[in-house]
């Protein structure tokens, strides 16, 4: 595999580039009254992704037609954003139940 | 529509949006001052299960394997007393095809929303139901948006929601990820508003009718294999769409002598509009977090009166932990090669417990199971929880706190039910109930038998409740 290219290049970025956009939809003085004071100290903040409207850099405003076909506005943020959700390592906690399992299950035989 | 579009402004006028959003006049079905015509309202959406089952086919949606967990029945009863340990079966969800239950709840909505013309479909959710409306939508050819709360404001988001983004924009769908709060519903409004798409509201009547062939399905198999209806059904408890559908299924295939167990997992402690809290829990659905709340006032739903109103048809309330319900997970890959969940498996670790009870001549259907995959797994809920400083340990899961530590079972018979008090339930229904009614409000003959239905009481009963209510607030 060849190395990705970055998420936030230093030029431009072409129009039509996947792309995502970040956007602050409330300011912390904006939040709604019923929310949990550390939620009211921090923005509600908003990511979304689709094909860039027309070339621009990373961190300036920018446009973006969504696969819905909608179009929003927001700060250019990442390109070609990775999904980067995975496993992680394993969980030998986790691991020993199984095996304590199958033990017990081989202790009542393989069949009734 | 217009006005503002501020947070006050927008939520000013909710019930509008909603109302045009979902085509429906809850106004229509009102009967009392509180009480509305909840099967009128069901049976008006017109589908029956007959057009449901036929609907899901066309997208090949439910006639789920109903599969008999031998192994697992085996050990269970090596650690039950003499004579017990029911059948253990589960109804293997994952095989729809977005790889949950939620399809059946999507199909309905979806097509409702091509009848009538709808441009698109919006949905308001971080679960499989987002990734279920997204391979509806597609396969209906419909414009698709999932509105999910998915990352804290550190930016780490939970690698759960992180998947089903994955699966939704692998359907085409867009997807607006926001950090925590509960002014999703203020951004899923304007979405609403902007775009004129289908509100597949998850607690509308499609969504619930959608569930009903799950229940029917799952008492006929049941029938087929053992001779006899299930005995138990064990349902993961959030919204009450789950319970509430499944048990009119099972009514409706006349398995009126199944025990209704609703599952949570418990999260007590956490607060679910907490900027800081939400990376510590590792569900994101199928916990008390919802199911308390919604069990106790239904209609806090996106919509004006919630279809799903699971008090109605749970015979009893459990809660498992966290470590009940990745061990439970562990136990079904490695004694019965079904890698599934994990949110889905909490009805499977009440399951483990509940089995003990129960005779070996009887049977206990766990409802559903659901996809697994990157995020989407123990593993890496376990790295996020270490992540935020969360103590993973081998233990009696008894002694763990949500949010501070995550105790894996060390034997077997550690998997235990923690009972939910229904009479409280009721409770605190009629509380919020009477709560939510002007204090000028008379209630009517009418209010008190849709209470007893609601709770599953009498209208004398419902009295009672009132009258100490009111002379608390007095």
């Amino acid at each position: 595999m060849t190395d990705r290219p970055p998420e936030r290049p230093a030029g431009r970025v072409e129009r039509g580039t996947w792309v995502e956009l970040h956007r602050v939809i409330l300011a912390p003085g904006e939040r709604a009254p019923q929310v949990p004071e550390e939620t009211q100290a921090v923005p509600l903040e908003m990511r979304v992704k689709g094909f860039l409207g027309a070339d621009a850099a990373v961190g300036e405003e920018a446009e973006v037609v969504t696969p819905a076909g909608r179009r929003l506005r927001g700060t250019l943020d990442r390109v070609l954003p990775a999904y980067e959700h995975g496993f992680g390592p394993p969980v030998p906690e986790l691991l020993r139940a199984g095996t304590e399992l199958r033990a017990k299950l081989g202790e009542e035989g393989p069949d009734r | 529509m217009t006005g503002g579009s501020s947070y006050a402004e927008v939520m000013a006028r909710r019930n509008e949006v909603v109302l045009q959003s979902i085509g429906l006049d809850y106004a229509r079905y009102r009967t009392g001052v509180l009480a509305f015509d909840y099967e009128r309202l069901l049976a008006d959406a017109g589908y029956d299960l007959e057009k449901v089952s036929a609907i899901q086919a066309r997208t090949a949606v439910g006639s789920t394997p109903l599969v008999e967990l031998e192994n697992l029945t085996r050990v269970v009863r090596s650690v039950a007393p003499p004579g017990r340990g029911a059948r253990i079966f589960v109804k293997d969800e994952a095989a729809n095809p977005s790889g949950s239950f939620k399809d059946r709840r999507a199909s309905i909505s979806v097509h409702e929303a091509r009848e009538r013309g709808s441009p698109g479909v919006a949905a308001a959710t971080s679960g499989n139901y987002g990734a279920a409306v997204a391979s509806q939508a597609a396969k209906a050819g419909l414009r698709c948006i999932v509105v999910q709360e998915a990352f804290d404001s550190a930016g780490i988001s939970q690698p759960e929601i992180a998947e089903k983004t994955r699966a939704c924009e692998a359907y085409g769908a867009e997807v607006v990820r926001l950090s925590v709060g509960p002014e999703l519903f203020y951004v899923f409004l304007r979405i609403l508003e902007e775009t004129g798409f289908f509100n597949a509201s998850l607690y509308s009547p499609y969504s619930i009718l959608g569930i009903e062939t799950l229940g029917f399905e799952l008492a006929q198999q049941t029938r087929a294999q053992t001779g006899r209806f299930p005995d138990v059904v064990v349902t993961t408890h959030a919204g009450g769409g789950n319970v509430t559908g499944t048990a009119r299924g099972l009514a409706a295939a006349g398995a009126t002598s199944a025990r209704m167990v609703a599952a949570s997992v418990d999260l007590s402690g956490l607060h679910m509009a907490s900027d800081r809290d939400f990376n510590r829990k590792s569900f994101t659905t199928g916990h008390t977090g919802f199911s308390i709340p919604f069990t106790t006032r239904p209609d806090r739903a996106d919509v004006p009166r919630s279809a799903a109103r699971a008090l109605r048809y749970m015979d009893r309330f459990v809660t498992v932990t966290q470590g009940e319900v990745f061990y439970a997970t562990q136990a079904l890959a490695e004694l019965e090669g079904m890698e599934r969940g994990p949110a889905g498996n909490t009805s499977l670790a009440a399951a483990l417990a509940l089995a003990r009870e129960m005779g070996t001549e009887e049977t206990l259907v766990v409802q559903e199971t659901e996809y697994t995959g990157a995020g989407k797994h123990p593993l890496a809920q376990l790295a996020l929880a270490q992540r935020m400083g969360v103590r993973v340990e081998r233990g009696d899961p008894a002694g763990s706190r949500a949010g501070e530590s995550i105790v894996i079972p060390e034997r077997l018979e550690q998997v235990r039910v923690v009972e939910v008090d229904l009479e409280r339930l009721r409770r605190s229904y009629v509380r919020n109930a009477l709560d939510s009614t002007p204090a000028t409000a008379r209630l009517q003959e009418a209010d008190i038998a849709f209470l007893a239905a609601e709770t599953r009481t009498t209208a004398d009963t419902v009295q009672e409740m009132i009258d100490a209510h009111r002379s608390e607030t007095r």
